[in-house]
């Protein structure tokens, strides 16, 4: 039974994209068929970062408006043949998608993949609205700041009421996977506690991503960063992530400040 | 050419005018249909006073007498018949309501109150059971608005009773608005961007920090709200 998915925020900058990129490929390499759908019109992002930006033929409003076939736009991974990635029109605008047209692109991809995760734009517009509109499961992307986590929180509204789900009197599935966690700042209480967001936005949490080069790295790379170091710390946090989304338990970790040799040494700066 | 004109006498000046009257179709047995008149005037009385009423007599058959009667019914209710339709003009006495022809069907928007009315008592109060997220405003001014969860930032309750939140109030909330000036807010943490009783407001600013993060109570004492923590 595929699930579709929206990676979903209110606010931009937060790590939507790299999350979906992330997750997408974490999937796919616990041995999912996954599909990746960017629904940034105009602003699409997704294809650069998974490394795909120049293979791009059609896109999401061709096959919406009856241009091009799905098979002919979905472009499949270089590295992970069940990761697939449906891109963005970079030359239109959110206007171009249809709710109808949405809702046969994804009923098509349900028949093809597990999973099809849908890359939400910013805002809460059209663009946004026609991501989470057909989705089972949300993702809400939130780094541990007062605006976004407000805007995560009229996300989780919409989340509630526009979506088809809600309007048959289901509910959505909704998960807040915390991005750009930084220990240091936490520590420090320059940030959100992972406790003050959970108890805002009333939703579980997936996972906690730690603030790290490594994700800029992936990205400025083409490649998620759960493909490019899976080692990394970022990497292990979105695996963990992805397996709890495939319903696995996995204990959850709050990143901790990691102190270098040297910090330890010559940590404390006596007066 | 005359010389002199007669002084023209001036003519009724006469105005059309259309209302819409309601339709009584009386079915046989009539007994059984005043039965039914009176079941809705049990349930809303007054509704059809000073409304014009035209009876439509073509799914019956009755003779003059019978006719007669059946308006007598309706008076000794207060209901006076304007016109009758659907008949032929010899069964109808002088006194009777005249005979009416080419009236037009048209839908009647006061049908609703009728059956809301036979339905339920009035509900007055509000119960949400899920947390209110930022964005959303719910405006309830029949009564008192419970929420069982929080009320996000940049969310707003309208009430026209009292409002209760069972969590943290950290949007807006906005109780008495049809002028009760005896309604609360009650929240379990107070965090609120702005309470208003009333039309009386306080902006977070103007809230006593030493309240914030504790359970509480917005009211109004003549022309000041006072926040009072709760136990």
């Amino acid at each position: 039974m595929a699930k579709v998915l929206v990676v979903t925020s209110g606010k931009g900058g937060v790590g939507k994209t790299t999350s979906t990129a992330a997750l997408g490929a974490a999937l796919a390499q616990l041995g999912k068929s996954v599909a990746v759908v960017d629904f940034d019109v105009g602003l699409r992002n997704l294809d650069l970062v998974m490394g795909a930006e120049r293979r791009v033929v059609f896109d999401l409003i061709n096959v919406v408006h009856g241009v091009a076939k799905l098979q002919q736009a979905l472009i499949r991974d270089r590295r992970l043949e069940n990761l697939w990635l449906l891109p963005a029109s970079q030359t239109r605008d959110k206007d171009s998608l249809t709710d109808e047209g949405v809702g046969k692109v994804i009923a098509d991809l349900r028949t093809r993949f597990d999973w099809v995760l849908c890359d939400s734009p910013a805002g809460i517009e059209r663009g946004a609205t026609l991501a989470m509109r057909y989705a089972d499961e949300a993702i809400i992307v939130t780094n541990p700041e007062v605006s976004s986590v407000r805007d995560s929180d009229r996300i989780i509204g919409m989340l509630d009421s526009k979506t088809v789900k809600a309007e048959t009197g289901e509910r959505v599935t909704k998960h807040v996977l915390i991005t750009r966690y930084d220990p240091v700042r936490a520590a420090k209480g320059e940030m959100l506690g992972i406790e003050d967001i959970l108890e805002i936005l009333a939703v579980p949490l997936l996972g906690i991503i730690p603030e790290s080069q490594d994700v800029l790295r992936a990205s400025n790379v083409g490649t998620p960063v759960t493909l490019n170091d899976a080692a990394s710390a970022p990497a292990r946090a979105y695996f963990d992530a992805a397996r709890r989304l495939t319903g696995e338990q996995i204990a959850m970790v709050v990143p901790a400040e990691r102190k270098g040799f040297m910090n330890r040494l010559l940590g404390r700066r006596a007066a | 050419m005359r010389a002199q004109a007669s002084p023209m006498r001036q003519q009724v000046r006469l105005r059309g005018r259309s209302y819409v009257a309601f339709v009584f179709a009386p079915v046989v047995p009539i007994v059984g249909w005043l039965e039914e008149i009176d079941a809705t005037l049990a349930s809303s009385p007054g509704f059809f006073v000073g409304k014009p009423v035209v009876l439509d007599l073509s799914g019956v058959d009755l003779s003059q007498s019978a006719i007669a009667h059946l308006v007598g019914s309706l008076v000794q209710r207060n209901i006076r018949v304007l016109g009758i339709e659907g008949v032929e003009a010899d069964r109808l006495e002088a006194n009777m309501p005249p005979l009416l022809s080419g009236g037009r069907s048209c839908v009647i928007t006061r049908t609703e109150p009728l059956e809301k009315r036979e339905a339920k008592p009035k509900i007055n109060s509000l119960l949400l059971e899920s947390p209110v997220r930022s964005g959303q405003s719910i405006i309830f001014t029949e009564g008192d608005v419970t929420v069982l969860g929080s009320v996000g930032s940049g969310a707003e309750i309208v009430a026209g009773g009292s409002i209760h939140v069972y969590g943290t109030l950290r949007g807006r909330a906005m109780a008495g608005v049809n002028g009760n000036s005896a309604a609360r807010i009650y929240c379990q943490k107070i965090e609120a961007e702005l309470l208003a009783i009333d039309g009386y407001y306080q902006t977070a600013e103007q809230i006593d920090a030493s309240l914030r993060n504790r359970p509480a109570q917005a009211w109004l004492q003549g022309e000041i709200m006072r926040i009072t923590p709760l136990n």
